[in-house]
């Protein structure tokens, strides 16, 4: 196995020298036809015509207490109802991202909604009937369901990706004596991340091992915790995900129906399928935290800051410890010596929180970027102008130095496509008709890491190339990414490249997540590639340097050979794995962007368009510039999602989740869209990965909101601090 | 029993009663190109046309469509052989995890027919007039299609490329 340990900058590497040109093309998609086809096959579509039982969740119906009794005698009369699972061993909802398992109810009952019972039958109607005719008695307790209630009992919580608090100077002194002072709280709501496909698992055993064939982010982490709940050795599990109808977040940990399956299937001796209802996806998986964020900035008259505070207060259920790194952004985006960031968690007996979808700047970002705005307009500067005399030339809180970081050229480059300068002077100058219109704009900052992974690489005698890695595609492009980097290194035509995934019996990949999947699996991908030509070149005896790759030939002084004959009618493998290092630490890694929104506000209804988004983005080197910015539109469109409409509500009596559902659930529909455009700069961030790239899948949501709302502050003057930002809202809050 | 003409194929399914056409055809059928979202009506993931109309399959049941020409997405094309609309898909990238593409790419297919067929939208600035296929009336007949990778702007490139060639319309 080759490793590479990213303790240095990478320099010139074969994809500078772009000898086969395909890196960053905009290639269609690698398994593309198959997705419009409907024959790329999703989690509950495996074993087709086989012979299997259906599964179905009972959920609990209060909010707090213990399970006193299960009566299951109506279900089990049912004709054609194998089995009810139930007792201890029932997850709570999903597992935690990364966790080594559930946590497991114990007949508690610690949210609206969670499983309590497993109902196995011949068909699915059969199982559904049955499910709700399964009665439990229960004893019920008071519970804390609202975060306002609980914010004075929160806690600092270890177990979030980000430290709780990142301080430096005194920020309460340096803030008393600013010039200017600025202090608002923002709420911000509790969100779902709402993928198509809902969480789902087939579940097949053959003796003691068990097949599972679900929607999982992580594959090694994920059959880490099917193994914990069913009790078994990961050896047992073949964990199998080719294919996922998204995840955002809502499948880093594999959802609560996994385990149920694998245990029925053992007891009823026949595989078992299950798929969550679109309710028990909203109810029994997980969700985005809601938060209370405090922020306040003292600056200078002339708009230098001095002092930055940005105070959070996140919510989760008993015993889950992560928190919603909402300050995130706060600690780095902006210069002042006295900064003070803070996380605090209080327990609700709400579903568990967990990542959705840029955990923490979707949502700090709001507060942060609306703050900055309002305090621009406070000081009399241009909102760009106030974030450029703040511009750190270092990372603000520990002095490291920026890997890259070309947020001003973001600044610029948008200012100048959108027409920056055509903004209206103030709220209610421009009007259309009924419609009041406002530009505003926002930075966006998404922080980069890599995580370890690994691939192989088979090249076969006649020229083509196998990559492995149990590395996921949840629709970022991995496959095709993947192949374009292999096929510029290797030099090989890209229709000679193929690419297996998702299946816990390759190696180990990072899976997708936090933006990191594309620049861990696919340096692991080049480091095995790299592995590959060495191999290569010691069999022509020239040196690796030596060697050019082109269209399928190795070509070395006045030889040219087809790369599969070197070998000699031998196939040819290779291992490369990547790791964090040294650079990690030595330097500040970010992504950044900037984006621009022109917004039509009706004057009578307070009904909000987004009329045209702009983001310029510069995020490393990009693998594929078609798969990146359809990334960057989804990322825009969750923007504009958060900002108008996205409430997860809770009722503040019971815990459930009022509006679990897609029509109730409010996500941008295709109406909701019009004009998006995503400008990529030219970027290569040595520090980032041998590949020089950076995430990208995130950092296009991040600061869209603010974009949003702080166009609608221009349309009409409404701040609003409680989002979404309703019609309702902006009609109390317009003064034009 | 109940007899199903999918893809012009008859056959026969031995479903429950309770059975949504979207069940017969992913669970009885093995034809999972159609995909469940939401199960009542909510995302368009299960999208199928009936006798050339577009409909939500999770919506009807199995047995009330024993005399109805059914088309779904496996219908329409395969890989080898994909039919325009599947084609501007995948070039336009109009799709992510591609999980609500079948039901988008029928649902395409379903709304070019009506809107040839002269059916006005919320939309169109005339209900009787001629129709302009512009992107805000692809965008607005095509709200009952979510997508949550958000690939909206792909979607629509992908249409109205697609609606520019014949042999879609
Ligand atoms: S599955 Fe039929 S509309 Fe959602
Ligand atoms: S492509 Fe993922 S939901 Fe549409």
């Amino acid at each position: 196995m080759n490793t590479h340990v990213m303790d240095k900058p990478v320099g010139r590497t074969r994809l500078d020298d772009r000898t086969q040109d395909i890196i960053g093309k905009p290639l269609d998609r690698y398994e593309g036809a198959l997705k419009v086809t409907g024959t790329a096959p999703y989690s509950h579509e495996h074993l087709q015509g086989e012979d299997v039982a259906y599964g179905f969740l009972v959920l609990s119906s209060i909010g707090k207490g213990k399970v006193t009794s299960i009566d299951t005698s109506a279900a089990m009369e049912i004709e054609g109802v194998l089995s009810v699972v139930e007792g201890d061993n029932i997850p709570r909802a999903s597992a935690e991202p990364m966790s080594d398992g559930h946590k497991m109810a114990n007949g508690g009952v610690f949210h609206y909604g969670q499983p309590i019972a497993f109902v196995v039958a011949k068909t699915f109607e059969i199982a559904r009937q049955a499910a709700h005719l399964v009665k439990a008695a229960y004893e019920e307790e008071e519970g804390r369901f609202k975060l306002s209630d609980e914010k004075g009992r929160a806690r600092i919580s270890d177990g979030g990706v980000m430290e709780s608090d990142t301080k430096r100077g005194d920020f309460e002194k340096a803030f008393e004596k600013a010039e200017v002072q600025y202090d608002e709280t923002f709420t911000t709501p509790s969100q779902s991340a709402s993928a198509m496909e809902p969480h789902a698992t087939v579940a097949k055993w053959d003796g003691d091992q068990l097949t599972i064939w679900s929607s999982g982010q992580l594959v090694s982490s994920n059959t880490t915790q099917i193994a914990t709940g069913v009790g078994i050795e990961e050896s047992q599990i073949h964990f199998i995900c080719p294919y996922i109808g998204g995840g955002f977040g809502s499948k880093l940990g594999i959802g609560p129906e996994a385990v149920l399956a694998a245990l029925a299937a053992k007891k009823v001796g026949k595989p078992v399928k299950v798929a969550l209802t679109r309710q028990q996806v909203y109810q029994a998986t997980s969700r985005r935290s809601e938060a209370i964020q405090r922020i306040r900035i003292g600056c200078t008259k002339e708009g230098r800051i001095t002092a930055i505070a940005h105070e959070n207060w996140l919510a989760n259920s008993e015993g889950n410890d992560f928190f919603e790194p909402a300050g995130v952004s706060t600690v780095f985006l902006y210069a002042g010596e006295d900064r003070l960031v803070t996380h605090r968690v209080a327990q609700t007996d709400v579903l568990m929180t967990s990542a959705v979808r840029a955990p923490g700047e979707a949502v700090g970002l709001l507060a942060l970027e609306n703050a900055m705005d309002e305090l621009a307009e406070k000081l009399g500067l241009d909102p760009i102008e106030f974030r450029k005399i703040n511009e750190p030339d270092k990372n603000p809180q520990d002095d490291t130095p920026f890997s890259s970081r070309k947020l001003l050229e973001c600044y610029e480059e948008g200012a100048k496509r959108f027409g920056w300068t055509d903004r209206p002077e103030k709220p209610g100058a421009r009007r259309e008709g009924d419609w009041l219109i406002g530009y505003g704009m926002a930075a966006g900052s998404r922080k980069n890491m890599i995580v370890p992974s690994s691939a192989d690489v088979e090249l076969t005698a006649d020229g083509r190339l196998t990559i492995r890695s149990s590395m996921t595609d949840i629709g970022t492009g991995t496959y095709t990414i993947l192949s374009q980097i292999a096929a510029e290194v290797l030099g090989l035509p890209i229709d000679r490249v193929d690419v297996e995934l998702g299946d816990s019996r390759l190696p180990s990949g990072s899976g997708s997540g936090g933006s990191f999947g594309a620049n861990s699996a696919g340096s692991s991908v080049y480091v095995a590639c790299e592995d590959l030509i060495a191999q290569l070149a010691k069999r022509l005896d020239v040196d690796p340097e030596s060697l050019t790759l082109k269209d399928g030939f190795a070509i070395a002084g006045n030889r040219q050979v087809p790369i599969g004959e070197i070998a000699g009618g031998q196939t040819l493998l290779a291992s490369g794995s990547i790791k964090p290092g040294e650079t990690a630490e030595n330097t500040h890694q970010a992504s950044y962007g900037a984006h621009f929104c022109e917004v039509g506000v009706n004057a009578v209804t307070g009904e909000a368009r987004v009329r045209r988004l702009l983001t310029v983005a510069a995020a490393g080197r990009i693998f594929n510039e078609k798969t990146a910015k359809s990334q960057c539109y989804g990322g825009q469109i969750w923007g504009i999602g958060g900002a108008l409409m996205e409430d997860l509500v809770v009722d503040a009596r019971s815990g459930m989740i009022v509006n679990h559902n897609l029509a109730e659930y409010h996500v941008p529909v295709n109406a909701d869209i019009q004009n998006l455009e995503v400008v990529l700069l030219d970027e290569h961030d040595p520090y980032g990965s041998p590949l020089a790239g950076k995430g990208i899948g995130e950092l296009a949501l991040a600061g869209v909101g603010a974009a949003v709302t702080n166009a609608i502050y221009n349309a009409c003057g409404a701040r609003v601090r409680d989002y979404p930002m309703t019609l309702d809202k902006i009609i109390a809050g317009m003064t034009v | 029993m109940t007899t199903l003409t999918v893809n012009g194929k008859r056959h026969e399914v031995d479903a429950d009663i309770r059975t949504s056409l979207l069940d017969a055809l992913r669970e009885h059928l093995a034809l999972t190109g159609t995909k469940k979202g939401c199960d009542h009506g909510q995302c368009g993931a299960c999208t199928v046309l009936v006798n050339g109309r577009r409909i939500n399959s999770c919506l009807t049941l199995a047995v009330m469509h024993e005399n109805d020409e059914i088309t779904t997405i496996e219908g329409l094309g395969q890989p080898e052989n994909l039919h325009p609309m599947q084609e501007s898909f995948l070039h336009e990238d109009g799709y992510q995890c591609g999980y609500c593409t079948p039901g988008q790419i029928v649902s395409a297919v379903g709304m070019l027919g009506e809107f040839k067929d002269g059916w006005a939208s919320h939309a169109s600035g005339d209900l009787e007039g001629k129709l302009d296929l512009s992107d805000a009336e692809i965008s607005e007949r095509m709200s009952g299609n979510i997508c949550r990778c958000s690939a909206y702007p792909n979607i629509v490139n992908a249409i109205r490329k697609a609606s520019e060639t014949k042999e879609t319309a």
